[in-house]
């Protein structure tokens, strides 16, 4: 490097209140404002000419990052040369949000732009961004339209390498494809494209050692990165490996699965007898603990009966209880045949001890239905598809709430541009 | 690399010329602006003082566009209503120059393109859409500049200029053209937006309290 130049910090004076002033940004400001007396000057005149006074009152919150302050951002230094607050109207109602412009003599110019806590590193796009019917494709990414509206000036300080004036209004239009933003600026004929990324006030706080802690943001801001957005697809990714495995242990156990008949009998009952219940003969569940199928066929068509079952072990006197109902109807009306219920009933008592066992039935049905004869077939180890789907819901679960508050975090994104989502509200 | 010393017909101090195409260089000592006539320099202006300068770019930077190295051997400055800019005359090995422009540290590099016929200043608007070279550009900016000095060595006579008019064209893939409508008929160049550290520059102006 050469020698280094004389010292950059110019000391110049307000022609109006005679306050001095610091510039930062060596040679490059068009507009210095005067911390003292908010005299907006015309940097490029030797005497400071004043381009327009500002009641300060109406604005006079003090940056959050203060003017002068330094910090490395992205691998170089920068200084906080200018600040001004801007503002919008959207149904009558008022948003201010904040502006800080960067400066490092070698990379130039960038600015943070700051919205009820939501912080964007902004610089000036390289390449002219090209319409695709309402979204804009800019370096081969689509973003969408999220509003347009005008921005207004409402407070400047410290220096910038424009010219700005409180009052100054242009034409703004914001395109996003989170944690992206890009901004086209229209006044008079010329636009301005600028390109913004998401970024989290606490590295603001950091890099420039400011005070305290960044405040929380509220709501949900227009290129907000979903930080749900990745998990969804990682906890669907991971749904899918599981259901799949869940899946293929499924059509193992299918595969594999003994099926093994141990007991079947026919047996018919009368409404009328009076006999309430009997026991069958005993049967043996060999092997593993394992489930066990009770299947009834009975010969009911536009009839029902119903089997109180208990499935008992003899050596230890254990009783599972269950009842069942067992109907079918069928018949023809105004719309054709129809029928309901089935002549066939299965159930599975999903973890029984290997032991010996027996049923002790007790059927009911309506003495005018006659006899009913039915058969009873007991089998064990028989694949439970009820547990098998219980797994995959449980799986589900998670991605389902992920996925919802996904959903959530857009509905609120967009409920702020020009296109909010459909919702419950009214509607277009 | 660089060319025998010739004396400065108005204060005799030694001129160098580190480009052989170079066509007119300015005195480092007295700020003559100097001609090259066959072996001899011609005086045909001074250049008064320049305005305080913000580019950390110099005579002498050093740097790399598209794997080719280049050396800064000249400047024009212009100024506009809203500030002032350098085009950096670079000087390219293995030969050849371009031109590195540095406003508000936006730099560019462009070379001087053919194409054919160009359009007239009158009738051109922004949002108008050209293609040269299979580029498709669009006008962004016109600018009405003022020549405000130049400094070292330039390919071509330039100097006692008055307002000058730019247009400024980009492209969806981040190229970057000028028409220049200095002189009666408008001359192009057509480059690349280009990112300070891709420029790889060194020998950088220090400023001091920056590194």
């Amino acid at each position: 490097m050469s020698p280094a130049a004389p010292p950059q910090v110019q000391s110049l004076t307000c022609p109006n209140c005679g306050a001095s002033l610091t510039v930062r940004s060596m040679g490059r400001a068009i507009t210095i404002v005067c911390g003292h007396c908010h005299s907006i000057l015309d940097a490029k005149d030797p005497q400071l000419r004043i381009l327009q006074r500002f009641d300060a009152a109406t604005a006079a919150e003090p940056p959050a990052i203060p003017l002068g302050s330094r910090g490395k951002w992205r691998g170089a230094d920068y200084e906080v040369i200018g600040f001004q607050v801007r503002s919008m109207e959207a149904d009558g109602i008022p948003y201010s949000w904040r502006e800080y412009l960067l400066f490092n003599p070698y990379k130039g110019f960038r600015y943070f732009t700051e919205y009820n806590g939501h912080w964007n590193d902004c610089s000036v796009a390289t390449a002219l961004p090209e319409a695709q019917g309402i979204s804009v494709k800019y370096l081969g990414k689509t973003y969408k339209h999220f509003q347009t509206y005008t921005a207004t000036t409402t407070f400047v300080l410290g220096e910038f390498p424009w010219r700005v004036t409180v009052d100054d209004a242009v034409a703004v239009t914001d395109y996003v494809a989170p944690p992206y933003l890009l901004s086209s600026e229209m006044s008079g004929s010329e636009t301005t494209w600028t390109l913004g990324e998401y970024i989290n006030g606490a590295d603001i706080w950091n890099a420039f050692g400011l005070p305290g802690a960044a405040p929380t943001p509220l709501g949900v801001y227009e290129n907000q990165p979903s930080r749900m957005r990745a998990s969804a697809s990682q906890i669907w990714f991971v749904f899918a490996g599981l259901a799949t495995a869940v899946f293929v242990i499924f059509t193992l156990s299918q595969l594999f699965s003994g099926r093994e008949e141990v007991f079947r009998e026919a047996y018919s009952f009368s409404p009328s007898s009076t006999e309430a219940s009997f026991v069958t003969p005993e049967f043996e569940l060999k092997g593993r603990t394992s489930s066990v199928e009770v299947q009834t066929d009975a010969d009911v068509t536009n009839r029902w009966i119903y089997l109180n079952y208990a499935l008992i072990d003899e050596d230890t006197g254990q009783a599972y209880d269950f009842g069942r109902e067992v109907s079918y109807y069928t018949g023809v009306d105004s719309d054709g045949g129809w029928q309901e219920g089935s002549q066939r009933d299965r159930v599975v008592l999903p973890s029984i001890p290997p032991g010996h066992y027996y049923l002790r039935i007790e059927p009911e049905s309506d003495a005018s239905l006659g006899i009913i004869g039915y058969n009873v077939t007991v089998t064990r180890d028989v694949p439970v598809l009820g547990l098998y789907l219980a797994a995959i819901a449980a799986l589900l679960l998670p991605a389902l709430l992920v996925s919802w508050r996904v959903y959530n975090f857009e509905q609120m994104r967009w409920a702020e541009s020009d296109h909010p989502l459909v919702s419950t509200g009214g509607g277009e | 690399m660089s060319q025998p010393a010739a004396l400065c017909p108005n204060c005799g101090a030694p001129i160098l010329f580190h480009w052989s195409s170079s066509v007119q260089t300015t005195c480092p000592h007295c700020k003559s602006i100097l001609i090259r006539k066959d072996v001899n320099l011609e005086k045909v202006g001074v250049v008064s003082d320049l305005p305080p300068d913000s580019s950390p770019i110099q005579i002498g930077t050093s740097g790399t566009y598209e794997n080719r190295a280049f050396t800064v051997g000249g400047r024009i400055i212009y100024d506009y209503d809203d500030g002032s800019w350098n085009e950096w005359h670079i000087m390219l090995n293995p030969g050849g120059s371009a031109w590195l422009s540095d406003a508000q540290s936006q730099y560019a590099v462009t070379f001087s393109a053919q194409a054919a016929p160009l359009p007239a200043l009158a009738s051109i608007h922004i949002g108008d859409r050209f293609t040269w070279n299979k580029t498709g550009f669009v006008v962004t900016v016109i600018t009405e500049a003022r020549y405000r000095g130049v400094e070292g060595e330039l390919p071509f006579q330039y100097w006692d200029k008055q307002g000058a008019t730019f247009v400024d064209l980009r492209s969806t893939g981040g190229d970057f053209a000028t028409l220049d409508y200095s002189d009666s008929e408008p001359v192009l160049y057509t480059g690349k937006m280009v990112d300070f550290d891709a420029l790889r520059l060194k020998n950088l102006r220090a400023f001091e309290g920056w590194s």
